[in-house]
């Protein structure tokens, strides 16, 4: 009992837990966008810290993987930092910042700009998992709704938007549908985003730690953002340059930088930034 | 005239008490049907089972639907019967709160169902909006006001106008003007009326006021303890009731 390698099953989680998240993860993988109910567990970490991802992770590693956490699009900031540390510890896999060198990408908020390959798993830290849910607070209901497709209320969120904005104005959390079948919350990344799931090599997979729900898009699938013939779908960014690479063709974070209120312009992917950088 | 909607035999139990005793009922294509009766006679309990939002424990109802073929509603499959809730049929609250989505604005409510049966386009969608909220006599400059700043008559009106844009075939009522002023209420009336003459509905509807079942019904069923004890054209039924209770029903309604 004095070895403490042995005092911690790998990854954390015991083997029971691993079996039934993988179980999760194969149906969820079977059923493009369906949501999965799994027996979340607690985690050493608070609810909206990303539990979901860090079991869904957890269920996945192996000891040869290579693990990449980011928040935001960055590897370095508070969320990230926990995550990949913590896997350190209980895991003892290696880890890295570099996007094309990583099998295991948790991530919360971001897709990397990076295309992904097929060897690679992404992992995304999921809020609330229902896309109607704002719409529709029954889950008995909604889950009704998905088993029959009745998705017409979606779109009476767009027009909402457009009907007060006079555009799609949500901006985030943006619905699609998977594999022409589900309506699915791609969780609060980016609309930039939205179009680098579709066709995407590498599998997805989406975790709810507080919400007990797993879902996935499996390699190659299509998925495609919900919109109107008037009022297509736009995958926007912020107009500008990065100012630290130069990029214009990537997701942009505004930083105020100093107290008389000055803003820069710069890429979110912090890896990605840096590789164009040298 | 044809027959759209056939009931036959409805029991519908509540522990030991019969909501509905061995009720049939038949509605024919174009028609109003008034159900009257005092509070917990059973009429609500009729139109929900009707509606297929409560299950009866016995009887047959089969529904004429639009390509003609006569539909066993106990047995139609959940996606069908719910598709048919929103494109054939239409329901009528008595508390448009229960019928509209309060936090959704008017246009979105009433483009609720154009988006549900496959609508995509957003001009299309907001054109059809402006026209029926037009038609139930909502300034269409109140399009994207939220149904909770409208007053009781208006909100009702909404949610015609909501339920009405799919052209359904078939709409239960339920006490539609139930908690609104005489005034609102009769124009209200008014406007069901025309759009029922107008795009040939047929109607069952749940009313306790027998002003509004002369009003609207072509003809009446009296209910008493979840049995039909009167059935006949409304006139006849009001200014000749034969059933006793009837003949109470009619001699009770307050002269002015």
């Amino acid at each position: 009992m004095s070895n403490s390698e042995e005092d911690f099953n790998f990854a954390y989680l015991d083997e029971q837990t691993k079996r039934m998240i993988r179980r999760a993860l194969i149906k969820a993988i079977c059923i493009p966008g369906y949501q999965v109910p799994f027996a979340s567990r607690e985690m050493p970490m608070p609810y909206g810290w990303g539990t979901g991802g860090v079991q869904v992770t957890a269920a996945c590693l192996q000891e040869t993987d290579v693990l990449k956490v980011i928040d935001q699009g960055s590897d370095d900031t508070t969320n990230a930092v926990s995550i990949r540390k913590f896997f350190e510890r209980v895991a003892g896999v290696k880890t890295t910042e570099n996007t094309g060198k990583a099998s295991v990408i948790q991530t919360r908020h971001r897709i990397p700009e990076q295309v992904l390959s097929e060897d690679q798993i992404l992992v995304y830290q999921v809020p609330i998992p229902e896309p109607l849910r704002f719409l529709e607070p029954r889950e008995t209901e909604t889950r009704v709704m998905h088993a029959l497709e009745e998705y017409g209320l979606m779109h009476v969120k767009l027009y909402e938007d457009i009907s007060i904005n006079g555009e799609i104005s949500t901006a985030y959390a943006y619905p699609v549908k998977v594999n022409d079948r589900y309506i699915m919350d791609p969780s609060p990344t980016p609309k930039f985003d939205n179009p680098k799931m579709n066709f995407c090599s590498a599998i997805q997979l989406f975790g709810a730690g507080r919400e007990q729900r797993i879902y996935a898009v499996p390699p190659y699938t299509k998925v495609i953002s919900l919109d109107f013939e008037d009022y297509p779908f736009e995958a926007s960014r912020a107009e500008k340059t990065c100012e630290i690479c130069g990029a214009t063709n990537t997701y942009l974070d505004e930083v105020v930088i100093d107290d008389k209120g000055t803003r820069m312009f710069s890429c979110s992917d912090s890896d990605y930034c840096n590789s164009q950088k040298s | 005239m044809e027959q759209i909607l056939k009931a036959k035999a409805i029991n519908k139990k509540f522990g030991d008490v019969y909501a509905c005793n061995n009720l049939s009922i038949e509605l024919y294509t174009g028609e109003v049907v008034g159900i009257v009766g005092e509070s917990g006679s059973g009429k609500s309990t009729l139109l929900n089972c009707l509606s297929g939002s409560l299950v009866p424990d016995g009887g047959n109802i089969t529904y004429l639907d639009r390509d003609n073929n006569w539909l066993d509603l106990l047995s139609l499959p959940e996606p069908r019967k719910r598709n048919l809730l929103r494109t054939e049929w239409a329901f009528v609250h008595q508390n448009p709160r229960d019928g509209l989505r309060m936090a959704v604005s008017a246009g979105g409510n009433i483009g609720e169902r154009l988006m549900a049966i496959g609508y995509r386009n957003y001009s299309q969608i907001r054109a059809e909006a402006t026209e029926w909220i037009e038609k139930v006599e909502i300034d269409a400059i109140r399009l994207d006001d939220k149904p909770s700043i409208f007053s009781g008559g208006m909100q009702q009106r909404l949610q015609i106008a909501k339920n009405l844009i799919t052209k359904p075939r078939l709409i239960f009522m339920d006490e539609p003007t139930g908690g609104l002023d005489v005034s609102v209420q009769a124009r209200l009336l008014d406007l069901i009326r025309s759009l029922v003459r107008e795009l040939g509905l047929s109607v069952i509807i749940v009313t306790h006021d027998l002003a509004v079942a002369r009003f609207m019904a072509n003809r009446l069923i009296v209910m008493k303890n979840g049995k039909i004890v009167e059935t006949g054209l409304t006139d006849q039924v009001l200014d000749d009731p034969q059933h006793s209770y009837t003949q109470l029903l009619v001699s009770s309604i307050l002269k002015v």
